[in-house]
């Protein structure tokens, strides 16, 4: 009954195709990034921020970027944290070698550093694709893998070949206390996302999800497979690159070559299938999907009073990751996403049956 | 034509890595030379061991299995665990039977299910089997470190002192390995080109309607091509667990096995075995030859080429031969 | 002077200006022996035809013919093994297809090839794509020139969603609609291309008659009001009669039969072909 969009009619084109048509989208919109930015701040305590909200936040970003490429271009990807550590080791690099920059300059050239490293593993997609595409970007996993823990000038030569990194100070705002952090990675996200709604809106946008629905069909329509794919490859890495820098700066403090290992690509990868690809909004599903989880399968057997051993929760977190995934292909292919969709329909008729 | 090709391209394939590669990087010793190239050999047999299962599935129903190398794992961690209270062969014939069990399992609950997808929604399923058995082997096995015994002894053995001074090493546990995997092999073609069950899982391959057409049960076929590929997914466990030892990191080692189909082609038996020899050797040679010349050149704070060699050798393949060498080439009919 | 060429354009160009139409133009497309191999197969064997500007051309021929593989030809999708093919001022016999619809060349499907993840509107606004130009960071904030671009080419769209009567869809999924439906879209999205010459690949498979008509009226009124010069496959021959100028006929890859459509119709190979006289 609240959720109706009668009366509400569009006269011009650009409020038609505005990103949240219906006032109630726009209503609620607004009133959660004020609860987000004006009280979230001050009721959360630092543990939930420091190991809930702050993770989840980058992990959105970085399930966001991943969704571009995956969701709505159709390319497969399964090295993508090697772009997030590119985009960390760059960072980390730039604001050590000049340290006049500011964070902010540092991380949209970070992120341009992976828009390129990405873009040449990306090359491959030309010319194959699906599961050979899928063993093309395990190379880029493992070569960077190896470029990060091996050539010695990336980590400044430091014995452990582990990097440090200092809080971050933003025109003499520093970024230390996990409200801040919070604040901080919460602006980032929303301008990305932001842009990504734009993107997906726009003519690139409709490029990608035609090469992913038929390819054959959108080459004879005047897309070019060259420029289209290329670009999503640059963009997915340009907000995984920024993301990876987050990680590293604003949630490790200082990390080691393999924190970007293989298990945080399938990780990625895990988000965007579970939340939804091809849906913004999955992609936040599934970045809070995989940070809840493990607290829950910690929480849950000891308040049931059957206590499990932390690696044995490690392990039955891996089954029931597998096991869910294989259940959302098999029932909801289009991920949490979709039965949120179902809800928003629902909701619309409610009270009435139909 | 391309058929003809694949056999000369792997010739030069192995020349290139096998000889060139070294020699370009100043390999004198050569008694040296043919020890790497031995243990490249080896390391390439276990390769293909895992890769066959790779082919066979991919040959038999058009899925590509991420979870062959979550098979290997889980099949020697069985073995190495129901040795410890019965007999070594006890432990193998129920660990056969497990993955038996567990092949019917992924047929019944994940392939049937997603019958009519894509490959890339397979592709993805097999992701989650991977996350599922691991954790599942885990849970039930346990995650410290096994062994298994093969009775074989682990001296390295020298032979050819006539021949090159010094002698060679050769690793006899590495031996057998060879021997296993090529009647493996040869067991396998014969399998698939003499048996009418493996004339009927060339037909499912092929065409999964018309194979239905004639009467073919495709899900049984599935359930035993599962388990033929779980059986060489055991006996590639229990041979690189006893090498190894069964850790979690055999999973990941097992991945290896995709660059090797990619190079040998997804659909061919043979082509599992010499990709997985190419693979085994050019890693070895990269690591032992190219390595240190890196290192100095670059300042490299250690070698570990062999990670990431054979998945640059993929992609090289990818981008110039995607069919592999003996895989065929597919046309996009529009 | 009258020979058979000149005695056939001038009745063509007669019946067209008897029913008001804009007169027939130079040579736009050219097949010159064209020859398509599959492995073993031989699609195409040695054919050759002209299509003039402003023209409907038919393409017909019995199942398995190899008229779709033509069209194929046409706008790169396949590259013949021999032959070429000339359209609209460039020859060449391996164009991509990206490079034949920057020419001016829009196709649709027999199978459809919509994409079905994107609802008509946006599937009809991938067709106008070639035509935007504006950046990525300009897409990214949806600033002056990138907005601007996206309301104007709305507005042709929704031109051409009025002109094909789909606008109750224009927001549904495309997987959503009905077949008929769905034929409509896949020529609307060939149009957002504002197409010189259009290949329709069986626009009326699967249509009732109403459905026939309606799309009949379309292809005539697209070649009346924006001068596209047609090129279509059609079985139906009651509409291949009515709408087309001229026809070629093909059979086992080879053209058997190339004229007005009276004249194909008395044309004693073609009668054998569709009839099934073995040769």
């Amino acid at each position: 009954m609240l959720y109706r969009e009668n009366g509400q009619f569009k006269s011009t084109y650009a409020s038609d195709q505005q990103m949240l048509p219906i006032l109630q989208d726009r209503v609620f919109m607004l009133g959660l990034v004020a609860f987000a930015f004006l009280v979230v701040p001050f009721v959360v305590s630092d543990y939930v921020f420091l190991s809930l909200v702050i993770p989840f936040l980058i992990l959105a970003l970085a399930a966001l970027g991943l969704n571009l490429l995956v969701g709505y271009c159709g390319q497969i990807s399964i090295g993508h944290a090697a772009f997030m550590a590119v985009g960390a080791y760059a960072a980390y690099n730039l604001a050590l070698r000049v340290p006049q920059l500011n964070f902010l300059v540092v991380l949209v050239l970070a992120g341009l550093i992976a828009a390129a490293v990405g873009m040449v593993f990306g090359i491959p997609s030309l010319r194959i694709k699906g599961l050979y595409l899928a063993v093309a970007t395990l190379a880029a996993q493992f070569f960077m893998d190896w470029l990060f823990a091996r050539v010695k000038w990336f980590t400044n030569y430091a014995h452990s070949g582990s990097v440090q990194t200092a809080p971050l100070d933003l025109f003499g705002w520093v970024v230390d206390t996990p409200a801040r952090k919070y604040l901080f990675l919460l602006s980032i996200l929303i301008v990305f996302t932001l842009i990504a709604k734009n993107l997906v809106r726009g003519h690139i946008g409709r490029a990608w999800m035609a090469m992913r629905d038929m390819d054959v069909a959108a080459e004879v329509i005047g897309i070019r497979p060259v420029y289209a794919k290329l670009t999503a490859f640059a963009i997915s890495s340009f907000f995984v690159g920024v993301a990876g820098a987050l990680w590293g700066f604003v949630h490790l403090g200082s990390w080691e070559p393999l924190a970007f290992n293989l298990t945080l690509s399938l990780n990625l990868l895990f988000m965007v299938i579970i939340g939804g690809m091809g849906s913004l909004l999955g992609s936040y599903f599934g970045a809070a999907f995989i940070v809840i989880l493990p607290i829950v399968l910690n929480q849950v057997p000891a308040f049931l009073g059957v206590p499990i051993s932390t690696s044995m929760a490690s392990h039955l977190e891996f089954m029931i990751f597998g096991a869910l995934i294989v259940f959302f292909l098999i029932v909801e292919p289009h991920g949490l996403a979709r039965l949120w969709a179902i809800g928003k329909e629902k909701l619309r008729l409610w009270p009435f049956p139909h | 034509m391309i058929r003809q090709n694949g056999p000369f391209l792997a010739l030069c394939a192995v020349l290139l890595v096998g000889l060139i590669l070294p020699l370009a990087t100043g390999a004198t010793a050569v008694g040296f030379y043919v020890e790497v190239l031995l243990g490249g050999l080896m390391a390439g047999v276990l390769y293909s061991l895992v890769a066959l299962g790779f082919a066979l599935i991919f040959k038999a129903s058009g899925v590509f299995n991420f979870a062959q190398g979550a098979m290997v794992l889980f099949a020697a961690l069985a073995v190495a665990r129901l040795a410890e209270s019965m007999p070594l062969w006890a432990a193998i014939v129920i660990s056969i039977a497990i993955m038996i069990v567990l092949a019917w399992l992924i047929e019944r609950l994940v392939l049937r299910p997603l019958v009519n997808q894509e490959a890339i929604a397979l592709f993805m399923a097999t992701l989650g089997v991977t996350f599922f058995i691991d954790g599942l082997g885990q849970t039930i096995w346990g995650s410290d470190i096994y062994a298994i015994e093969l009775g074989i002894p682990k001296e390295p053995v020298m032979v050819l002192q006539g021949l090159f001074q010094g002698g060679i090493l050769v690793n006899k546990e590495d031996f057998v390995a060879a021997v296993v995997a090529a009647a493996l092999v040869v067991g396998l073609a014969l399998f698939f080109q003499k048996t009418p069950t493996g004339r009927a899982l060339r037909a499912v391959a092929d065409d999964h309607q018309a194979a239905q057409s004639i009467g073919i049960p495709l899900n049984r076929m599935w359930v035993i091509v599962w388990s033929v590929a779980g059986i060489v997914a055991l006996v590639a466990g229990v041979i690189w667990g006893s090498k190894l030892g069964v850790q979690f990191s055999l999973s990941q080692v097992a991945l290896k096995a995709l660059p090797v189909v990619i190079l040998g082609g997804f659909t061919s038996v043979p082509g599992a075995i010499i990709g997985g020899l190419i693979i085994g050797v050019g890693e070895k040679m990269a690591e032992v030859f190219l390595g240190p010349v890196l290192v100095r050149a670059f300042d490299l704070a250690g070698g570990g080429i062999e990670n990431w060699f054979a998945f640059m050798l993929a992609l090289l393949f990818l981008l110039v031969r995607p069919q592999g060498l003996f895989g065929e080439k597919h046309i996009d009919r529009v | 002077m009258s020979t058979p060429l000149y005695d056939e354009a001038r009745r063509v160009q007669e019946a067209r200006a008897a029913a008001g139409r804009p007169p027939i133009g130079d040579v736009v497309l050219a097949v010159e022996n064209v020859s398509l191999s599959f492995g073993g197969v031989r699609a195409l064997q040695d054919v050759s035809f002209s299509v003039r500007e402003h023209e409907v051309r038919a393409i017909i021929g019995p199942n398995g013919a190899g008229k779709s593989s033509m069209l194929n030809v046409i706008n790169g999708v396949y590259h013949p093994q021999a032959g070429t093919i000339r359209v609209l001022g460039r020859t060449t016999h391996d164009m991509k297809p990206h490079e034949a619809a920057l020419l001016g060349v829009a196709r649709t499907f027999q199978n459809l090839a919509l994409f079905k993840g994107m609802s008509v509107l946006d599937n009809i606004l991938t067709g106008r794509n070639l035509r935007m130009h504006s950046s990525i960071l300009a897409q990214a904030l949806r600033i002056g020139p990138a907005l601007k671009e996206e309301i104007a080419h709305r507005e042709v769209v929704e031109g051409i969603i009025d002109f094909l009567e789909i606008q109750a869809y224009r927001k549904t999924a495309v997987g959503q609609l009905p077949y008929g439906l769905q034929k409509r879209v896949d020529l609307a999205r060939a149009l957002a291309m504002e197409p010189k010459v259009l290949l329709l690949d069986e626009p009326m498979a699967g249509m009732n008659m109403e459905e026939k008509q309606d799309m009949c009226r379309f292809i005539l009124d697209i070649n009346d009001q924006f001068g596209t010069t047609i090129v279509l496959i059609e079985h139906d021959m009651s509409v291949v009669m009515d709408i087309s100028d001229r026809v070629v006929v093909l059979d086992y890859g080879a053209k058997i039969g190339d004229g007005t459509p009276d004249e194909v119709r008395a044309n004693q190979a073609v009668i054998d072909a569709y009839l099934g006289v073995s040769h």
